[in-house]
């Protein structure tokens, strides 16, 4: 049972951790009405940049978690101006092989600047008491190291990490500060609004290549905390740390209805706790082909995914 | 000097030519209306002033001011609304929702909330349904929520575009009756109607429209009595 809860709060953690990059996603589809290829790959820019930023000796984990978070923004929108605003009126195919060209560039830029070498990230909560112990039999122990605990002697029956307790409360305050912002600002009913219906946008005075600048901010931004999170807990970078997470975000953000919010977040929790599910009972070398197996039977079950929309698109 | 200047305007879809060179004015406190056939233009004219279309020849002016190069987003605040064909309120959004859209280029807040108050006076049933998703509304209502969510920018002139398309014909005199209104509250109409009969009854001055061209212009009542009119798009 506890192995299980350990398995369960570690697929929560990954899970929030595919949320934050599928809201980036389903966001930008939402609005642009692209998929944005190029989206997992803002991710490892993401982790190279608190990678280097925390390799200085002056560096805080704060401030090099803002580095991040900035560097991401300005790339996201700076790609967007460049290679996706041209397209505005493209067929939606030359945008889509632009956003794998931006994919594959920012990947080769990464080789040739950090070397294909692997990287050991150091993760934001290095050095930070695990935030539950469980032994058997005995009440939970929370912020509490191994060395100071009481039962010292005996084995733990499950240890919740600080990272995989950070990765879920920081994903849950990040989306419930997104769906405020959405539902209670003007610039959040200007992304609804133009998600629904561009040319109607503009007639309200709602400067449509702002919003969608907005929203790739926003979802670039998304991207680099998910990077750090996502570094802190699994601590390997490299140029191609970014393309998986990022496909089973898109696989997320297509699960829960691509275009909605919500279900960005349902579809990013529930792959993860599947991911991690698998690996632990089924196999670890097989749980991709599980996870698109799942993907494939929702969109047969229902072809908008869990929370699509039938016809009209929501952000 | 009009409200509205129009001066040669020539707009291409591609190659195709779907303006020729129109030029016409709108007069502060007047309902002008466009009429003619599917396809004349009237439309493409309307998306032209607002800015959804670039003009590729030919200067928009509104109130002395050369608007022809600026956004369909800018020229909200400078006082024009757009009331679009086929209503296009967003559906996913509470009428509430929508009409405050309206208001996005305004600032002040207690100033939106008395247009709220007035456009909510004028369109009871809006008030009614404040917090239903426009989607649920029907056609008529629909219209209505379109038509106040452009009376909340307080625009000096609003365009609309085909306000009666595909509505009852109770509704239909009920939105020309409610256009008139808005009129002599002082905003200034530019119309663009399929249903000349009707178009040409509220209206003060007229234009028609042919592929392209204004091919006649005159007051209203003149152009009831027009032959050409008469025959082409009155079915007499």
């Amino acid at each position: 049972m506890l192995s299980f809860i350990s398995y369960l709060t570690s697929g929560l953690s990954l899970g929030s951790i595919y949320a934050l990059i599928a809201l980036g996603y389903t966001m930008v589809y939402g609005i642009a009405k692209m998929l944005n290829f190029a989206h997992g790959d803002i991710i490892m820019v993401g982790g190279y940049a608190a990678f280097i930023a925390m390799s200085t000796s002056w560096c805080p984990v704060w401030l090099a978690l803002i580095i991040s978070v900035t560097v991401c923004t300005v790339l996201g929108v700076v790609i967007e101006k460049v290679a996706y605003r041209p397209l505005r009126s493209a067929p939606p195919l030359a945008v889509l092989i632009t956003a794998i060209g931006v994919s594959y560039l920012l990947q080769n830029i990464a080789l040739l600047t950090q070397t294909a070498t692997p990287k050991t990230f150091k993760s934001v909560a290095a050095g930070a008491p695990p935030f539950m112990i469980v032994y058997e039999g005995e009440p939970p122990l929370f912020f509490t190291r191994l060395s100071d605990s009481p039962y010292k002697n005996l084995t733990p029956a499950l240890t919740v990490s600080m990272e995989t307790f950070l990765s879920i409360t920081v994903s849950i305050v990040i989306m419930v500060g997104l769906t405020l912002f959405i539902n209670k600002t003007k610039a959040g009913k200007a992304m609804l609004a133009c998600a629904e219906d561009r040319g109607a946008a503009q007639l309200m005075g709602i400067n449509v290549n702002g919003t969608i600048s907005l929203t790739f901010a926003i979802g670039s931004a998304l991207a680099a905390v998910a990077a750090v999170l996502m570094c802190s807990a699994y601590p390997q970078l490299t140029p191609y740390t970014g393309s998986m997470p990022g496909i089973r975000a898109f696989v997320a953000a297509v699960f829960g209805g691509i275009g909605s919010i919500p279900g960005a977040m349902i579809g990013g929790i529930l792959l993860g706790i599947i991911e991690l599910l698998s690996k632990a009972y089924i196999s670890s070398q097989i749980s991709d082909a599980i996870l698109f197996l799942v993907l494939i039977v929702v969109l047969i079950i229902r072809p908008t995914g869990i929370m699509g929309k039938k016809i009209n698109e929501k952000v | 000097m009009a409200l509205l200047e129009i001066e040669g305007l020539e707009v291409y879809y591609g190659s195709i030519n779907a303006l020729k060179g129109i030029s016409f004015n709108v007069e502060q406190g007047e309902i002008i209306a466009l009429i003619g056939a599917n396809g004349a233009g009237k439309t493409t004219t309307l998306h032209t002033i607002t800015g959804l279309i670039r003009a590729k020849q030919g200067t928009i002016r509104l109130a002395g001011k050369d608007i022809t190069k600026s956004p369909a987003h800018k020229t909200v605040a400078m006082g024009m609304a757009h009331v679009p064909e086929g209503r296009r309120v967003f559906a996913q959004l509470s009428v509430y929702e929508n009409l405050m859209l309206g208001a996005y280029t305004r600032k002040d807040k207690a100033e939106i909330a008395e247009t709220l108050e007035h456009v909510y006076e004028r369109f009871p049933r809006l008030k009614e349904r404040r917090r239903q998703s426009a989607g649920t509304l029907s056609g008529g209502e629909q219209q209505m929520l379109a038509m106040g969510r452009a009376l909340m920018s307080k625009p000096s002139i609003i365009l609309m575009d085909e306000p009666s398309m595909g509505l009852s014909p109770l509704y239909v005199s009920e939105i020309f009756d409610i256009i008139t209104e808005i009129n002599k509250t002082g905003t200034t109409v530019l119309l663009v109607e399929q249903n000349a009969k009707k178009a040409l009854s509220i209206a003060n001055r007229a234009y028609v429209l042919e592929t392209g061209k204004i091919v006649l212009s005159g007051n209203a009542s003149e152009l009831m009595n027009n032959e050409q009119v008469k025959k082409a798009y009155l079915g007499e």
